[in-house]
């Protein structure tokens, strides 16, 4: 569903990318944690064509149209209601905006505000909604909770778990280890550019993740 | 990607830009007030008795145009890296063409309102006959509009990520402008002179060739300018 080869890319003298490989099927979640610099931004943007790798290659099944992207910003315009920025984004991928989103986001009575009128919690919400106004089947997920309220956070878990249920596949990157693994099926840690593991999580814990993170970047 | 689909896309990138803009209001207005400001200064700073007004009005109407259209191309990649929706639009299955005529046909309204503005300005500081030859004139006019905007809509994304944006533009832009300006000027400028119109149908021939060159190495080219 979602391959890279040999991943390299780097900026000036910075390595962003040394070497990365993977794949990821139907029904997995990666979650890949590292420090800031260590590459998982640009893992994320090469993933989804926004840059060309210097060297390696990723694949994802369906092309762009395929993927949702969450990241740190909303690509939401603050002069525009919820509800005709899902709209915009909608009609890019030729289908019209699913009203249900707002209701599973909790976002129904927010719908004709401008973006600019709500709360950094309620945005990034709304940012949640575009990312998936389109039915994606592969989510690259940069820091998705960053903002988020409990209860934007178990709906997004909820949205997420949804996807994977259908056969979609995702790659979530953080910096927060419990968080990310709950969600993960395989785990990834990444530092200067490299994966220095990578395995399916089988079963452990938040906390032995996290421990092994410290070891592993250490 | 077929020509239906990239219009359609390109319409829907114009229509948010326009809608954008409508709620904001901010751009069309401090440029709407630069044009009014600008031809006010021409207006009390020129001795009417050194050079006649037929002669002063075309150099001063394109002036005018040339630096109200870079403050309106300035913001047009500006509003897209607020929140970083450029990412968004990059990520979307569309041609990246299509991302490009969208910003350029919204430009393109956007400043056809700031000339809309400054022409009846023109010909009331300036006292000039726009009305007998609105129709020529409005053909030179939006044709010498096409060219520039088309490679500002491009050096505007091209600039719109360095740090000194608002004066590269027009660094890299003026250089462009001189060719389809100078056209538009010596037509307008006989158009207003009351010449036949058989004087001015060869600048608007360079000029619609100006556009169509541009307008395709523009499209060609701009995929290339938004990639990290």
């Amino acid at each position: 569903m979602l391959r890279a080869e040999g991943l390299c890319h780097s900026f000036g003298a910075v390595r962003g990318l040394d070497d990365v490989s993977f794949s990821v099927q139907p029904g997995q979640t990666l979650a890949v944690f590292g420090p800031n610099g260590a590459g998982k931004t640009t893992l994320l943007k090469v993933l989804a064509g926004l840059i060309q790798p210097q060297r390696g290659s990723a694949h994802v099944d369906g092309g762009r149209r395929a993927i949702g992207w969450i990241g740190h910003q909303p690509q939401l315009y603050a002069q525009l209601t919820v509800r005709e920025n899902l709209r915009f984004w909608a009609s890019l991928y030729d289908v019209s905006a699913p009203g249900d989103l707002l209701t599973r986001l909790g976002l129904e009575e927010y719908a004709d505000r401008p973006v600019h009128a709500l709360s950094r919690g309620l945005v990034q919400r709304v940012a949640i909604a575009r990312a998936l106004v389109h039915d994606p089947t592969v989510l690259l997920l940069d820091e998705p909770f960053t903002g988020l309220d409990r209860v934007a956070a178990e709906a997004l878990r909820r949205l997420l778990g949804d996807v994977m249920k259908q056969g979609g596949a995702s790659v979530l990157v953080t910096h927060n280890v419990e968080e990310g693994t709950e969600l993960a099926t395989d785990v990834a840690f990444m530092r200067a550019g490299r994966f220095v593991h990578f395995a399916p999580r089988a079963g452990r814990g938040p906390e032995q993740v996290a421990e092994e993170y410290r070891h592993a970047i250490a | 990607m077929r020509s239906p689909d990239l219009l359609r896309h390109a319409w829907r990138v114009a229509s948010k830009d326009l809608l954008v803009e409508f709620r904001s209001r901010t751009a069309i207005l401090s440029v709407a007030v630069f044009v009014v400001l600008v031809l006010m200064v021409f207006n009390f700073g020129r001795d009417p008795t050194a050079v006649s007004n037929i002669d002063l009005a075309p150099s001063i109407l394109w002036v005018t145009f040339t630096f109200a259209a870079i403050l309106a191309l300035n913001r047009a990649f500006q509003l897209e890296l607020e929140n970083q929706a450029l990412e968004g639009l990059l990520l979307a299955p569309i041609d990246r063409g299509s991302i490009y005529l969208g910003k350029l046909i919204a430009n393109l309204v956007f400043v056809a309102t700031i000339e809309v503005i400054g022409v009846p300005l023109v010909a009331l500081f300036f006292n000039v006959p726009v009305l007998q030859y609105l129709g020529p004139l409005v053909t030179t006019i939006a044709l010498a509009t096409i060219g520039f905007v088309a490679i500002g809509t491009l050096f505007s994304a091209m600039t719109v990520r360095t740090r000194f944006a608002e004066l590269l533009l027009p660094v890299l832009l003026l250089p462009f402008m001189i060719l389809p300006l100078s056209w538009a000027a010596l037509a307008t400028g006989r158009l207003l002179a009351g010449r036949p119109l058989s004087e001015i149908t060869g600048w608007l021939n360079m000029l619609a060739v100006y556009d169509l060159v541009f307008v395709i190495i523009a499209v060609l080219l701009f995929p290339a300018t938004v990639n990290e």
